[in-house]
């Protein structure tokens, strides 16, 4: 069982979204979670003024399926169709650490005492890492829907902060499931729409365009980005190694091999610090291929609205020809222009803001990332050089001359 | 890449005085906020016994495919620097190739591993990597396998002269200084599995000895068990960084792949100033990669050589007291058998056999000269182990220090370009709107 705090290195990690908490009618933080087995919980905690609901502060359990249970409930509703809904965090996956857990407690009797207690260690660290990582996602979803003037008044969402029992979401049954595979093979069908329909407004033109390629290269980069920050990681376990296997020794009296150690142990922090800090950008890579599908949903059912818009109108010029269902197929064609126009109307509101906002989260991500590799590299450079040359300024000096730094 | 025999002159200027003030530290490794750890305690007192400095230099350059086909072979320029009165002239170079250098190993072994000496054994044999290059494949694999084998030749050249029995024999004379060498054969022995089979010979007999030898002092036991446990340890840390070197390369790799995919995502992106700074993005992480590279090749060439090398080393070192051990063995033969004959002179007596006692008194003298014959061979085998002992732990902490000294560098270095590239790209960064 593991859990975590309020914690103040929580604020950096926030880096992915920009600040979603400004406003103080509504504020959400997941201060706690409880890590049991394979299930995580989180403590969902509101602060607010306002009177729809029925407490100014409260805090509830609630497990990943609930979270998903509100993203699919705010997805069906016809209403929010217009809208960019906030893309559902991922599934706590602990498979990376437990399976690595588990081949450090088969190869224990291999290795030194020090040496199993410094992995183990490395690893609960990891551990900690993928937890407040989920935590995190988790938490910036309900900011989303917080800081939006539309969604924050959501009965579900409320329900979902407030209600002290158990939402009792029961798992899909196959039935569900497979209703679910086949609403998403028909969508990959209206993607070909979305692309065959022909569109009479420049804006959503350009945003198609845009979006479909966008899609397709960040996906690409999260993905390379995983790779590399795993292989970094790998040589920071390297350096672990190293060290462990120095440590073991039992002939002390070798300085050259302490100094070794005191190197592999700082070059391990690098190389560790470094896999972190990609880690930073690997998760505004990845939030953002999520937040692009969802604005790619957005347009699919504009699209879709638009070829039912267009259908209806074709329908009543069938009906007026052949003079029977005129009225209803009027009503039917009012409705879907309607519906379209909201939808383009909200649309365009939604894109346009959701540019702002990816570019300000790459900036300040970017700017963080970068901030901190520089930090650090200057750090790990003084103590470098105090292990080379001794602690002595003039010896310091000296090596800076010979090499010309 | 030439270089004294592990008798470099320090890196700085002016050292001695210093030597002296820089205070003793023992490092404590949990502790990566240390102070005052230097490098140069444990040399110091090496630093004072070394009066006898010699100038010979050796390198072994220019690498040079001869021939075609799988007849083909790498003929490599051994050029010698010297000062030294006992060679022809001051500077010469010849051509050799690396059969040439087993058969050095083959003559100076056969000559002084019996006097207890510790001979620096030579690279290994690759067929894989040898067929590469005979094939004629021109990649960037058979270069580096060309380059590893160029270098730990040179290393192999610089021990052997660095030991100074060793720099007498005139076969390593003629090997620096005759223009051409009789082809040496029989060099399928000291292949790499080969020579592994040597050393492994050696601690079998050891081991199937019956009579346990009575040492005076501890000395050969506990440094025997010393060198085997190191051994041990170096054998652990070689696989370490055997595998960092390889996921360092990965991480070259991926990261140029990362670097490409950033820059398409850059080329896409419709905010002008954040696509600018993506494609900036995508050339730091250019840079990283190419940073990565070179720190991969210091990793293998300055740590993951020199501990193979010790590895072979110690395994030398064991074979040197292996070595003793045997002559310990023929001395305790023949003291049985002279004993054996001292009794058989006894039973002569007793059974009045006149005619055959001259003949024991004969063989009694026979052996009694071979056992002080081979005990004086003993002594003097036990005292140039031990001095072969020391010699060789005051080379191992040089090389040792030197190679943590060249290797902290190279991380210094790489840090350092890392903190200009990052700074670079800040600004970039932040002129994002």
């Amino acid at each position: 069982m593991t859990s975590i705090s309020e914690d103040s290195d929580k604020e950096k990690v926030r880096s992915v979204s920009v600040d979603l908490n400004n406003d103080a009618s509504l504020v959400i933080d997941i201060p706690d979670a409880l890590c049991e087995r394979d299930k995580v919980k989180f403590t969902v905690h509101t602060k607010t003024t306002l009177s729809s609901f029925q407490k100014p502060e409260f805090s509830v359990p609630r497990q990943h399926e609930e979270f998903i249970w509100l993203h699919d409930t705010i997805v069906e509703t016809e209403e929010y169709a217009g809208l960019i809904i906030p893309p559902a965090p991922p599934k706590p996956d602990f498979e990376g650490p437990r399976e690595k857990m588990h081949k450090l407690g088969e190869g224990e009797s291999s290795m030194t005492k020090e040496e199993y207690a410094k992995m183990k260690q490395e690893l609960e660290a990891e551990y900690l890492a993928v937890f407040k990582k989920t935590v995190q996602v988790h938490e910036v979803f309900l900011q989303r829907f917080s800081s939006h003037p539309i969604f924050r008044k959501d009965r579900n969402f409320q329900i979902f902060l407030e209600y002290d029992q158990d939402l009792s979401v029961r798992r899909k049954n196959a039935k569900e499931m497979f209703g679910g595979f086949f609403k998403n093979m028909v969508k990959s069908a209206d993607e070909v729409l979305i692309s065959g329909v022909k569109e009479v407004d420049e804006f959503f033109e350009q945003e198609k365009t845009f979006l479909l390629d966008y899609s397709s290269k960040i996906k690409d980069a999260t993905a390379k980005a995983e790779k590399m920050t795993r292989s970094h990681k790998n040589v920071a376990d390297d350096y672990n190694h190293i060290s462990g296997a120095l440590n073991s020794t039992a002939a002390d009296n070798n300085t050259a091999f302490k100094k070794t150690i005191s190197v592999c142990v700082l070059q391990k922090l690098e190389d560790r610090v470094a896999s972190d800090q990609e880690l930073k950008l690997t998760e505004l890579l990845r939030y953002y291929t999520r937040d692009i599908q969802a604005a790619k949903d957005l347009l699919y059912r504009r699209a879709r609205a638009l070829a039912d818009n267009e259908n209806s109108n074709k329908a009543l010029d069938k009906a007026r020809l052949k003079g029977k269902d005129i009225a209803q197929a009027e009503e039917n064609q009012k409705q879907c222009l309607q519906k379209f126009d909201k939808l383009s109307e909200s649309g365009k509101k939604e894109l346009t803001s959701f540019k702002a906002r990816r570019v300000v989260a790459f900036r300040k991500n970017l700017i963080e990332m970068t901030e901190l590799e520089i930090k650090h590299a200057k750090v790990r450079r003084l103590k470098s050089n105090n292990t080379l040359y001794g602690s002595k300024l003039s010896i310091f000096l000296l090596c800076q001359k010979s090499l010309g730094y | 890449m030439s270089g004294g025999c592990g008798r470099n002159p320090p890196p700085f200027p002016d050292n001695e005085d210093q030597e002296a003030e820089l205070d003793t530290q023992v490092l404590d490794s949990d502790d990566d906020d240390d102070e005052g750890e230097d490098i140069f305690t444990g040399a110091r007192l090496e630093e004072e016994e070394s009066g006898d400095q010699f100038e010979l230099n050796i390198a072994v350059t220019n690498p040079e495919k001869i021939g075609d086909g799988m007849n083909a072979y790498m003929s490599y320029k051994v050029s010698t620097q010297t000062t030294l009165p006992m060679f022809l002239n001051k500077t010469f170079s010849v051509r050799r190739r690396f059969s040439d250098f087993l058969g050095l190993y083959e003559k100076i072994s056969a000559k002084h591993s019996l006097l207890g000496c510790i001979i620096p054994p030579p690279p290994q044999k690759s067929v894989v990597g040898m067929t590469k290059v005979k094939v004629g494949k021109e990649d960037s694999s058979s270069a580096e396998f060309v380059e590893k084998r160029r270098a730990a030749l040179e290393r192999y050249l610089q021990r052997v002269v660095a030991h100074p029995s060793l720099l007498q024999d005139p076969d390593v004379r003629e090997f620096l200084e005759r223009d051409e060498l009789p082809r040496a054969v029989n060099t399928q022995a000291l292949s790499g599995p080969g020579l592994l089979k040597m050393i492994n010979r050696a601690s079998d007999a050891v081991n199937k000895m019956t009579i346990k030898m009575n040492e005076s002092d501890n000395w050969f036991e506990s440094k025997l068990q010393e060198v085997e446990n190191e051994e041990q340890l170096l054998r652990r840390l070689h696989a370490a960084v055997d595998s960092l070197v390889n996921h360092r390369k990965e991480l070259c790799s991926n990261t140029v792949v990362f670097s490409k995919s950033v820059a398409m995502l850059g080329s896409v992106e419709e905010n002008s100033a954040l696509s600018r700074a993506l494609s900036q993005l995508a050339e730091v992480e250019d840079k990283m990669e190419q940073l990565h590279q070179q720190q991969a090749f210091s990793d293998f060439f300055i740590l993951a050589e020199l501990l193979a090398d010790y590895v072979r080393l110690l395994g030398a070192v064991r074979c040197c007291f292996e070595q003793r051990m045997k002559v310990w063995q023929r001395l305790q033969e023949a003291q049985s058998t002279l004993q054996k004959k001292r009794e058989a002179e006894a039973k002569l007596l007793w059974a009045n056999k006149p005619e055959k006692l001259q003949q024991a008194k004969d063989d009694i003298n026979e052996w009694e000269s071979k056992v002080s014959q081979y005990e004086r061979d003993f002594e003097r085998v036990t005292c140039t182990v031990r001095k072969e002992m020391l010699r060789f732990e005051k080379e191992k902490a040089r090389d040792f220090k030197q190679h943590i000294v060249k290797y902290l560098e190279s991380l210094l270095h790489t840090q350092h370009r890392l903190v200009k590239c990052w700074e670079a790209f800040l600004p970039e960064a932040k002129a994002i709107a």
